[in-house]
């Protein structure tokens, strides 16, 4: 493949794609800021600057690497060049860092640190202020955009939407909502992926910290808080841990301090998920009907198939995720069972997930008024709060969560990562189609993270087709194959984020990448085979509550309290709702 | 000069349905097709309305804000209804030394122009200014609907006004 000169140092090619790979590689930090491994090339923030012999200075991320290349990375030109090219960012960018929620993550806070940029040449120009838009899950401040293009990207190739996107040009030029129109007005499906990879404050989840402390301090309210699954592996991060370490037992204690009286799992919910979702399954498959069974957990997945493939709905599976399931679990059952009623009661999710809140708002969680679930707080707002409380993370002792919600099985736990479901379910599918006990629950022939994974399951009774996709654009792609009769599938599980819930919005920022979402998904596999019970069918507790309260899975009870519907919405084409020029 | 003024459909009254069918039969729906069918709607209803942007959107299956993004890149789109007639002055070098801004300021006080307003309230006249029509010998010079007009005095242009005024009055 050949060799090139980085510094002088020789280096060996590797069939890398840009130069910035190389030289990545070779043990150099080259800064970037609309550079991701994970999306299309853009070119446009020039910090990645090399000199290449005989060619000057290129941009290395969209450079090919060849043979024979000199290159140099800190020359005093390029030092020059890209302290200038991060001043005129910082020129137009808002600079109020020390009331802005990424100060201390921000990218381009780090890089202006990182380049000892003390005085800025040029004036802040803040003549053309824009407005702020807070109509969404998400808060967009246009006057922090230094037009990197990333959250154009990712909701457009990685998601298939493109709520953002350029427009105007030149010095006007901006990153904007199609007509400018606030982003609750678009068919932004609350992914929160663009927050996600946001180099600056530009988008960030709006927070809903205070109206947590309001609940804890309201001495009329008994606050109960759900945790998901994904959240432990990940929360340790915002403290010092490596990605992937689970650190749940300091996590309920965290919890506790705070002021919660009941810590649940929702985890527990999931396993209930999968004896409804499973018994669904099954009778689809007895009457052949509305197959493929898509799972319905994610609640971003749920609001994309409503806009855009409305045919597929009845194909969802009617199971409500696992927070509403507990939602429900705690103001229909738990409140009478402790002798309370569902308004003294006050319930708060813990998630990996922007779109949960969303979820926990739609007409169908509210009964007479009174939410199944009140309040969704992501990873990095509970991180904030507990800094915010001033607790020593670290040094907390591992507790564990409260009955009768807190037990949950390896099968509950590993819904937070792609796959997750689908194993979990098949655990239980498994045993019902072959009438025998599953010695090994792992089926790892549905794990991994390539965005698109299909499995055949060969069973006596015939054979299961199984597809798994993260990440809406490889839904999209699953969903035009099955509308055009490519494809067959009995099960197609669908999360909206890259990895699942563990690669979700609402988890902490540490330049997340596909080797932290893998980590952070091995922590869950991890902690699927540290737990004594793999099978959500053996989690007695969710036994109990069908003997006490719901029957048997897919009863009329488990219906009325477990199960939703969904809707169409058209809300992106307001004229006419019809297909121009197509089938 | 009249064939924008004659054919005055617009996309609020639905009217236009088969116009953008027509359209989208005429170029495919490729998105490469994006600009001449952005071209033809602008033509016909001499602006891009949001319902227009909206259905060539699903039409090409783009999203709506990379349409919109395309549209307020070139200027020769508008998002605002034009008036019936498009007064583009030239303010290029040679214009403006011969004496185009006071050309403008005639023009937008003739059609009765508010300040920060390009389109007059009875949607007759769009006046705006362009930097160069490539016509210098005639500066200073203008076009109203693409027909050329030159060695402009602020007399001239009242006169053709009055003339487009009585145009008008047989129109309606």
């Amino acid at each position: 493949m050949g060799w090139l000169l980085v510094n002088g140092q020789s280096i060996a090619l590797n069939g890398e794609k840009s130069l910035l790979d190389v030289v990545q590689n070779a043990g150099i930090d080259l800064p970037t800021l609309c550079y991701h491994p994970e999306l299309t090339i853009h070119g446009a923030c020039r910090l990645c600057m090399v000199e290449v012999k005989g060619r000057g200075v290129v941009a290395a991320c969209h450079t090919p690497p060849e043979s024979g290349m000199v290159v140099n990375t800190n020359t005093a030109l390029l030092r020059r060049l890209r302290k200038m090219a991060l001043e005129l960012l910082l020129s137009s960018h808002d600079r109020e860092c020390t009331s802005c929620s990424r100060s201390g993550n921000c990218t381009l806070q780090g890089l202006a640190h990182r380049f000892g940029i003390r005085d800025l040449r040029f004036s802040q120009d803040d003549t053309d202020r824009l407005p702020i838009d807070r109509s969404s899950i998400l808060v967009r401040d246009p006057n922090k955009c230094i037009l990197c293009g990333e959250c154009v990207r990712i909701c457009g190739e990685v998601q298939s939407i493109g709520v953002y996107d350029f427009a105007h040009r030149g010095a006007k030029m901006q990153v904007t909502t199609a007509f400018h129109q606030e982003l609750a007005d678009t068919n932004c499906v609350h992914c929160g992926q663009c927050a996600a990879i946001c180099p600056t404050g530009a988008l960030v989840i709006k927070p809903q910290i205070q109206e947590a402390w309001n609940a804890l301090m309201d001495e009329s309210k008994t606050v109960i808080i759900q945790v998901a699954p994904a959240v432990r592996v990940s929360i340790g991060e915002e403290f010092g841990a490596e990605p992937g370490q689970s650190t749940m037992g300091k996590l309920i204690s965290a919890l506790r301090s705070l002021g919660a009286s009941k810590v649940f799992d929702t985890g527990f919910a999931a396993d209930l998920t999968v004896l409804e979702e499973t018994e669904e399954f099954l009778g689809r498959i007895q009457k052949g009907e509305k197959l493929p069974q898509f799972t319905s957990c994610c609640p971003a997945w749920v609001k994309y198939a409503e806009q855009f493939y409305p045919e597929f709905l009845p194909h969802l599976s009617t199971c409500r995720s696992p927070q509403q399931m507990m939602g429900s679990l705690v103001k229909r059952y738990y409140a009478k069972a402790s002798g309370k009623r569902p308004e003294d009661l006050y319930m708060i999710s813990i998630m990996p997930c922007t779109a949960k809140k969303f979820e926990a708002a739609r007409d169908e969680f509210t009964t007479l008024g009174i939410p199944d679930v009140d309040l969704v707080l992501t990873t990095q707002e509970l991180a904030q709060m507990i800094r915010e409380a001033g607790i020593d993370y670290t040094s907390l002792p591992e507790t564990p969560p409260d009955r009768p919600f807190g037990f949950v099985t390896g099968a509950g736990v590993i819904f937070g990562v792609t796959g997750g479901v689908s194993e979990a379910v098949l655990r239980l599918a498994h045993e019902r189609l072959t009438d025998t006990e599953l010695k090994n629950a792992a089926f790892t022939e549905v794990r991994g993270y390539s965005g698109m994974r299909s499995w055949e399951l060969e069973l006596d009774q015939g054979t299961l087709r199984l597809g798994v996709v993260h990440g809406l654009a490889n839904a999209k792609a699953i969903l035009d194959d099955l509308r055009a009769g490519k494809v067959y599938f009995d099960l197609v599980e669908v999360m909206a984020c890259p990895g699942g819930c563990i690669g979700g919005g609402g988890q902490p920022i540490t330049n997340v990448n596909g080797q932290v979402r893998q980590e952070r998904g091995a922590g869950l596999y991890q902690d699927d085979v540290v737990t004594a019970v793999h099978k959500s069918q053996q989690n007695r507790d969710v036994l109990n509550i069908y003997a006490d309260w719901l029957d048997k899975p897919g009863s009329p009870m488990a219906h009325e309290f477990l199960h939703t519907t969904y809707r169409k919405r058209g809300a992106q084409w307001k004229t006419s709702g019809r297909a121009i020029g197509k089938a | 000069m009249t064939n924008t003024a004659t054919n005055l459909q617009m996309f609020e009254t639905g009217s236009s349905t088969n116009f953008l069918d027509a359209v989208l039969a005429k170029h495919g729906s490729e998105p490469s097709a994006l600009i001449p069918i952005l071209q033809d709607i602008q033509e016909n209803d001499r602006y891009l309305s949001q319902e227009a942007m909206d259905q060539v959107a699903h039409a090409l299956d783009l999203s709506a804000a990379t349409v919109y993004g395309v549209a307020t890149f070139y200027a020769q789109f508008s998002l605002e209804p034009k008036g019936k007639y498009v007064v583009k002055v030239c303010d290029g070098t040679a214009c403006h030394v011969r004496g185009s801004l006071p050309v403008y300021e005639a023009l937008r006080k003739r059609v009765g122009l508010a300040n920060g307003t390009f389109t007059t309230t009875n949607g007759r006249y769009t006046v705006e200014t362009v930097s160069c029509l490539g016509a210098c010998v005639l500066a200073p010079v203008i076009t109203i609907n693409d027909q050329v007009y030159g060695h402009l005095t602020v007399d001239a242009v009242n006169m053709i006004i009055d003339t487009l005024e009585r145009e008008g009055e047989h129109d309606d």
